[in-house]
């Protein structure tokens, strides 16, 4: 089985982010840069389902700037076989305009799988999977927390709300995105990152279409106005009722 | 043709969901600025009744899209089915609830209308065109986007903007059925509804929290469940306690979780990670109950009380009775 996954390099979670000077992106300066944690678990999928078909590949496709080749070797060493690298250094892509980009590259690998994470912690759209499906007329789950392939099908669980779910039947190849929960990725070996030097990762220069949405600002939320601290303790309890009631609404 | 705005109004069995009254009563505020009609959609089975319910909300015209081939659910038929009714109304903007539907739904519309939709937006403006104000970073920052190509596409955070109902009206309804459909598609074979038709966190308009502070799953349990059931409260989690396996993922609040913006968030042991801040910085009322001052929650809470969890809870939970009952 083929299986490509789409990665994404992102601020890590811990991070405070701060508006950089034009007002259009976020100040990179001491910001620490992770593997986007939703496509770890994409990842890890890929491997576990390349394992369970008995044979196959996994490919990781990133569009990205020159940086991203250190979340490209770990995911090499986690076992991917290869990866192929979309240099591209801008802040701001739009949904569609990333989307058209990665179709041309899946395409050329005629994977029968194609894996996201939900989506990336940065931009958060969560857009990209089932958009790149459609336009390649592949069906999508997103959001799954469970995956199971078997005779050209996938049985896909989706995580919806108020903790149910739904269970799709989806024939291959189709795009899956991973949710939180799919599994857990397992951390890159000696072995594994030893291998993962002689890798290959193959870089390509695409031309990005005209933009269909265009970024007017970047800004820091409204702080919120410091409250108080209404007592310690069991004996604060009735003075916080009086509060949520009568100054707040809230009850 | 003339432009109009399309209200995707989310339902289930004839049911509209409570998201779609924001999103109808935002489309009716945005048609207004724009000088567009407005037009309500409807999906599934039910959408002819709930159709003619968004009248509710001051929609006038509606077209419901129903029939066997959309029966089942499958993202692949719905889009279909839904861009050829944006098509065909002249949608120059598409509004839609940020709900598990949109999640699936959205980045399809995107791909068939060409056009790059905006998600879980938390602000609309229109000056000439619309601009789209949305968190990124989980809530860190706010983006704000135009759009070059029309319709312009979004999707609404729920809980943000407000749903202006009881009209009492019934809109005039269209239904239509769809045709030729995706046969390539996933399709919905099971759903299984947790236990108690629980209320989602996105939704909820109170939300009691729990993080380590909450020493263990059993006491999580113990003080956690009573309030939120007095209070008739969704459940949440920090990060820390969901990856511990103490509480599931669905109830994981902040980043890589869920972003939420209820009424109340009461955060119970919580130190206030900048990750589990993002997620629910933007809730109305914040309460925090922690016995170490110092902890970073108490930075964005509108009301602290610095004390230990097993002390304080059952006595707010006790008197909360108290003033539900009175």
């Amino acid at each position: 089985m083929k299986v490509t996954v789409c990665v994404k390099r992102v601020p890590s979670t811990a991070t405070r982010i701060k508006v950089g000077g034009d007002g259009k992106a976020i100040d990179e300066a001491g910001v620490e840069f992770v593997l986007n944690p939703y496509d770890e678990f994409a990842v890890e999928e890929a491997l576990k389902q390349v394992d369970a078909a008995g044979g196959g590949e996994v490919t990781i496709l990133s569009l990205g700037p020159e940086a991203i080749t250190k979340e490209l070797r770990t995911c090499l060493a986690m076992g991917a076989a290869k990866a192929v690298h979309l240099v591209h250094d801008a802040p701001f892509r739009d949904p569609l305009t990333v989307a058209r980009v990665l179709v041309e590259e899946i395409k050329a690998q005629e994977p029968d799988l194609v894996l996201f994470g939900r989506q990336a912690v940065d931009n958060d759209n969560g857009q990209i999977g089932v958009m790149v499906a459609t336009l390649l007329g592949f069906p999508a789950v997103p959001d799954v927390t469970e995956l199971t392939i078997a005779d050209g099908k996938a049985r896909a669980s989706r995580e919806v709300e108020g903790g149910a779910t739904e269970v799709y039947e989806v024939p291959l190849p189709c795009v899956i995105t991973a949710q939180k929960g799919l599994n857990e990725p397992r951390y890159p070996n000696l072995k594994g990152i030893m291998a993962a030097k002689k890798k290959p990762i193959e870089t390509k220069e695409p031309s990005l279409p005209d933009p269909a949405q265009t970024l007017e600002s970047l800004a820091l939320p409204p702080e919120r106005s410091e409250g108080k601290i209404v007592g310690e303790g069991a004996e604060a309890v009735p003075e916080l009722l009086r509060l949520l009631r009568d100054e707040a609404s809230a009850l | 043709m003339s432009q109009s705005v399309i209200a995707i109004a989310e339902q289930s069995e004839g049911t509209l969901r409570k998201i779609a009254g924001e999103v109808c009563s935002e489309a009716i505020r945005l048609g207004s600025k724009a000088g567009m009609d407005v037009v309500a959609v409807t999906i599934g089975p039910g959408a002819t009744q709930a159709a003619g319910a968004t009248g509710d909300f001051g929609i006038t015209q509606a077209v419901a899209v129903e029939g066997d081939d959309l029966a089942a659910y499958s993202g692949e038929a719905y889009a279909a089915a839904l861009a050829e009714v944006i098509r065909n109304k002249g949608g120059g903007v598409v509004l839609i609830g940020a709900t598990s539907f949109a999640r699936d739904l959205l980045g399809r519309l995107g791909a068939l209308l060409e056009v790059s939709p905006a998600s879980d937006c938390v602000g609309l403006e229109w000056n000439g065109g619309l601009q789209a104000k949305r968190p990124v970073y989980a809530g860190k920052a706010l983006l704000t986007v135009a759009f070059p190509q029309q319709p312009a596409v979004a999707s609404l955070r729920p809980n943000v903007f407000g749903a202006d109902g009881g009209k009492g009206a019934s809109a005039t309804v269209e239904t239509v059925a769809p045709t030729g459909l995706p046969a390539h598609r996933a399709t919905l074979v099971e759903r299984n509804v947790a236990e108690g038709n629980k209320v989602d966190l996105t939704e909820a308009e109170t939300i009691v929290s729990g993080g380590r502070g909450m020493k263990d799953p059993e006491t999580f349990q113990k003080l956690i469940e009573p309030l939120a059931e007095t209070l008739g409260a969704a459940i949440g989690a920090s990060r820390a306690i969901v990856d511990a396996g103490w509480r599931p993922h669905s109830e994981q609040v902040g980043q890589t979780g869920k972003t939420v913006a209820p009424k109340l968030y009461i955060a119970c042991g919580i130190s206030g990670a900048i990750q589990h801040l993002a997620g629910m910085r933007t809730s109305q009322t914040i309460v925090a109950i922690n016995k170490d001052p110092e902890a970073p929650i108490f930075k964005v809470a509108d009301y602290g009380i610095v004390g230990d969890v097993e002390e304080v809870l059952p006595p707010l939970t006790e008197q909360v009775k108290g003033l539900v009952s009175g």
